[in-house]
Formats: structure tokens, sequence, C-alpha cells
């Protein structure tokens, strides 16, 4: 059937007036093959294979997104995870690492490799223990390396002696790049229950279960489903969820599309299409938004957990019936300084830590891109970390904390990021210790998974 | 390869639009196989559904569009057909 002249002005209505665009291609490199007793060996072969894979990544991708008239905003690459390669190494040797992947990343243009990650739900090995260690040094001396660490999942518990340290971790890195607003932190996610194939930063690796090399895409477009349920003023809730049903599955064909001509035309296999809402700074282009346009005055009030869970559930859906791959966190991402209405939201008093915790056991992530005041203590960042990964496991979801305190900045301060990480109010942190919670160390047990509740 | 490509053009309605839209399309030997226009609240729409030979001279193309942008102040866009083909049908 031909196109329809209506067909194809909504396309272009979506490109060029909602900010439809294909927000990331993302290459993932295995790493494995690059292990050698000898450290020197190990950095060289790293960089000569990331450089090597990943060399018309950039000229390819633009290529394409001139062809088909949607834009891909960033060129990604995501590493096996460099735990793997350090079993050996010293903390000196670790940051090395790090500074050869931001390196490669800056030969190749891409603004940020993912995966100098540890997985230590379980436990810690000897590689992941040097990863920590040198984390924050790693993180303030590079500037596109992006690192996660998966503390939990539902299947071990978690592990909070790596909790703890985490909260350390956060809080050194915060302190080392205090002149920069603590951006550091943004480079860094706690994870529970990861999944292997996210090309979202800053938590994209290259999981254990992905081949040699795949490429994989994550598609945005919360302008375009705003739009939309603005032609539906008085639709009920059933018709809200169709209506983001219906664009869900056009963004999800789109990209598609395009991530499979890119990966064609790199020779890599297709991996999965993540379709995410993910808002940036750009008007209009807002998860919050969204939401508030279901009927909220402000996100936060009540009310603010249904419409997500609507939402996020009618994307999947539409991206389900759109692909065959949907994989990585599809649904609804919530960085607060990246979204104008989260962050409206929190100045107007509408929105707390508490309700985005709240927010997060029905969205894909977690708490994401929030900055803290800068006297949070290590135990009480760790006490965050630990509450979230326990809402991530006993209800077998992903979430992650992307938290920064802001070294210098007291509640009610804004810092501005810049670029693409936007700006964030400082939220507090509740006054109360939760020291001898984290001191006691261990593992939460994983839960029972019959007998839900 | 043949290709298919959707051309759509939007500015405010005047004359010579389509005279130099299609005079770029034909001196680069493109043939023309659909037009439709339509004045759409108050702009000039126009959609066309032209042949290409090689995906990647559609860079050219959308190059030698820019004088008539400039002059006419239109927003002209080049696309391949496929993406229509993706979003729109099952």
């Amino acid at each position: 059937m031909p196109i329809a002249f209506t067909e194809i002005q909504e396309t272009i209505r979506m490109v060029e007036m909602e900010h439809l665009d294909i927000r990331t291609v993302t290459m993932g490199i295995s790493l494995r093959d690059c292990a050698d007793h000898d450290f020197e060996t190990v950095k060289r072969k790293v960089y000569e294979k990331i450089t090597c894979y990943a060399k018309d990544l950039q000229t390819t991708a633009n290529q394409v997104a001139k062809e088909y008239g949607v834009p891909i905003i960033n060129k990604r690459i995501a590493i096996s995870p460099a735990a793997e390669l350090l079993g050996n190494a010293t903390k000196e040797q670790a940051i090395e690492l790090a500074e050869t992947l931001d390196k490669a990343a800056q030969t190749l243009d891409v603004d940020f490799i993912g995966g100098f990650s540890a997985l230590v739900h379980k436990g810690i090995s000897k590689g992941d223990q040097i990863l920590l260690d040198a984390l924050p040094e790693a993180l303030s001396k590079t500037e596109r390396v992006c690192s996660s660490i998966s503390v939990a999942t539902t299947r071990t518990g978690i592990n909070m002696d790596a909790v703890r340290q985490m909260g350390q971790i956060i809080h050194e890195t915060a302190t080392l790049t205090k002149d920069d607003n603590s951006i550091g932190c943004a480079k860094l996610v706690v994870f529970c229950n990861p999944v292997e194939d996210n090309p979202f930063m800053a938590g994209a690796f290259h999981g254990a279960g992905e081949g040699e090399s795949v490429l994989s895409v994550g598609v945005s477009g919360p302008g375009v489903v705003l739009n939309a349920l603005k032609r539906y003023p008085n639709a009920d809730l059933g018709e809200v969820s169709d209506v983001i049903k219906n664009t869900a599955f056009k963004i999800t064909r789109a990209g598609e599309l395009i991530g499979r001509v890119v990966a064609e035309r790199l020779n890599v296999p297709f991996g999965i299409m993540d379709l995410s809402l993910a808002p940036t700074n750009a008007m209009n282009d807002s998860v919050a938004e969204i939401l508030e346009e279901i009927g909220l005055e402000r996100v936060g009030t009540h009310g603010t957990i249904a419409a997500l869970a609507l939402m996020n559930d009618a994307v999947k859906k539409g991206g389900a019936m759109a692909s065959s791959y949907v994989g990585g966190l599809s649904g609804a991402f919530i960085p607060v300084s990246e979204d104008n209405g989260m962050i409206r939201g929190i100045e107007e008093g509408a929105l707390n830590l508490s309700k985005l915790e709240a927010m997060t056991c029905v969205c894909s992530v977690g708490l994401d891109m929030i900055a803290l005041e800068g006297n949070a203590s290590p135990e009480t960042l760790s006490a965050i970390i630990a509450d979230e990964a326990a809402i991530g496991m006993i209800n077998k979801k992903t979430t992650a904390i992307r938290v920064i305190p802001v070294i210098g900045k007291e509640e009610g301060e804004t810092v501005e990021f810049g670029g693409l990480l936007g700006r964030a109010p400082i939220i507090g942190v509740n006054q109360f210790s939760s020291d001898k919670l984290i001191q006691r160390g261990g593992r939460i047990p994983a839960p029972l998974q019959s007998l839900i509740n | 390869m043949q290709k298919r490509a959707v051309v759509s053009v939007v500015g405010k309605d005047q004359v010579g639009i389509i005279a130099k839209v299609t005079t770029v399309i034909s001196g680069n030997n493109i043939n023309i196989l659909d037009i439709s226009q339509t004045i759409l609240q108050g702009f000039f729409t126009m959609i066309m559904l032209i042949e290409i030979n090689d995906p990647s001279n559609l860079e050219t193309l959308q190059e030698k569009f820019k004088p008539v942008e400039q002059e006419l102040g239109l927003k002209i866009n080049i696309q391949l057909e496929d993406i229509f083909q993706a979003m729109h049908r099952v």
C-alpha cells in the first residue's frame, strides 16, 4: 500500500517538531581475548581492538541518519566488564586501563565508553576489588569512561559489603571532582539485576552472554508521546494507554530499521532495540510532562505512581509488538537533572526523594541523576543504595542508583552539570544515621520467589 | 540499487516553489514518481516521491537544495522511503 500524505507528514512532524531521535547506537565489544600476563600488552590489545572494531561507527551512523532523516544523537561503545581483565593488576594499572579506554573513546570521537565495570552481587574477586579501589581516581582522571557495579540480584541477594564500599567510592569520587560539581559520580551507576544488553549510559556494558561484537540501539521520544497525548485531552485512561502504545510502536519501528542498517553496514550483528522514554533538557522532551499531561498538576503528587505505571507498561507493549528483539531496560527513564518537568517538580516541592524511590518500583531504572547535599555521609549513600537494590531484588526488576552528592552544596541550591547532564536542585537526605546497618556487612539473602506478596 | 526517497517541502506559499525545486531534481537527472501538494495551516506543503540509484547521493542532493531553501525560506527534507514503510505499515 502506498504511503499516505498524512503518514509522511506525521513522520516529519515527529522528527522536526517533537524531537524523535535515535538516542544512541552502542557497539558492544568483547575484550575477553585481550587478557595477557603482561599489562602493557593488555592495554595495547584493548586499545587496538576497540579502535579497530568501532573505527567506522561515527561515520556510518551519521551517514545512515542523513539518509533516513532521523538524527542519531550519540554513538557509544560498551566493553566487557573491565574487572575481568584486572585479575593480576595493581590499582595503578587499573587506572591506566581506564585512561586507555578514555583515549580510545577520544580517538573514535564517541562521547562515552561504558564497561569499566564489575559484577560483585555475590562476591568480590581480586580483579573486582582492584577495580573498586581504582574507581574514584579512574573516574576523576578520565572524561568519557563510564562505570557500573552490580551489587545485588534477585537470585543472589544484596552484597552489603559491596554496598558499603560503593557509598565510600561515590563519596570519594564526589570529593575528587568537587571543583567540577562532583561530576565524576554522573558516570557511575550501581545496579541491582543489571541487564547485559543495555545501550544506555552510564550503565552500558557488554555482558558475558553477548557475542564478539554487537550493535544495540536505544530510541527515545518523550516529546512525540507528549504531543500525541495532547491531541486527546478527554480520552479515558484505556485510550491514553492506547495512544502511548501506538506511538511507542512507531518509534520502535523507526529505531529498528535504522539500527539494522547501521549494523549491516558495520558488519556486526544487530543486538536489541531498547525503547526507553529518556528525556532531554529540550523543551517538551520530558517524561514528567507526559505524566502531567495524563492528569497530574505537578509530577510527584498523589497519582504519580499510577500514571507512571500506566505509561511504562504501554511503552513496553507498543515496543514488544514492533520488534522481536526488544531488550535493554525498555520503559521510562526518570533522571532528574535531564528532565525539565522533574526539576520543576522538585523546585516546587511536589517531588521528593521518597516519591522518587517509590516511582522506581514501576519504571525502568531507578534513582537517576539525583543531586544530593554534599555532607551526606558514605553510610547514608550506602543505605540509599541498599534501599533501591532491595526494591529491585524483591520485585525481580532492574534498579539503579546514580546519585551525586555535590560537595559544598546544600539542600535548596541548584547545580549545573552542563550539556547533556543538565542541572539539578540539591535534595536533602534524612538526618538520622544508618551507620550500624551498613557496618554490619555480609549479604542480605536472596528472597523467596514463591509466596509473592 | 534502485531506491525511492521522499522529498518534503514546507514553507510560506509563493510563486515558483515547484518550479525551483523540480529544477534541482531534474538537473541531477532524477526521476519524479509522484507529487502531491496542499496548503496546510497556511503553509505550502509538497511531498514528492523520487527514484534514486545511490542512497549516498542524497547528501549531495540535500546540499543542492540549500540555495533554494535560502532563497524562498523553505524547509526541504529528503528521506529514504523505507522509514515511512517501517513506521506506518505492519
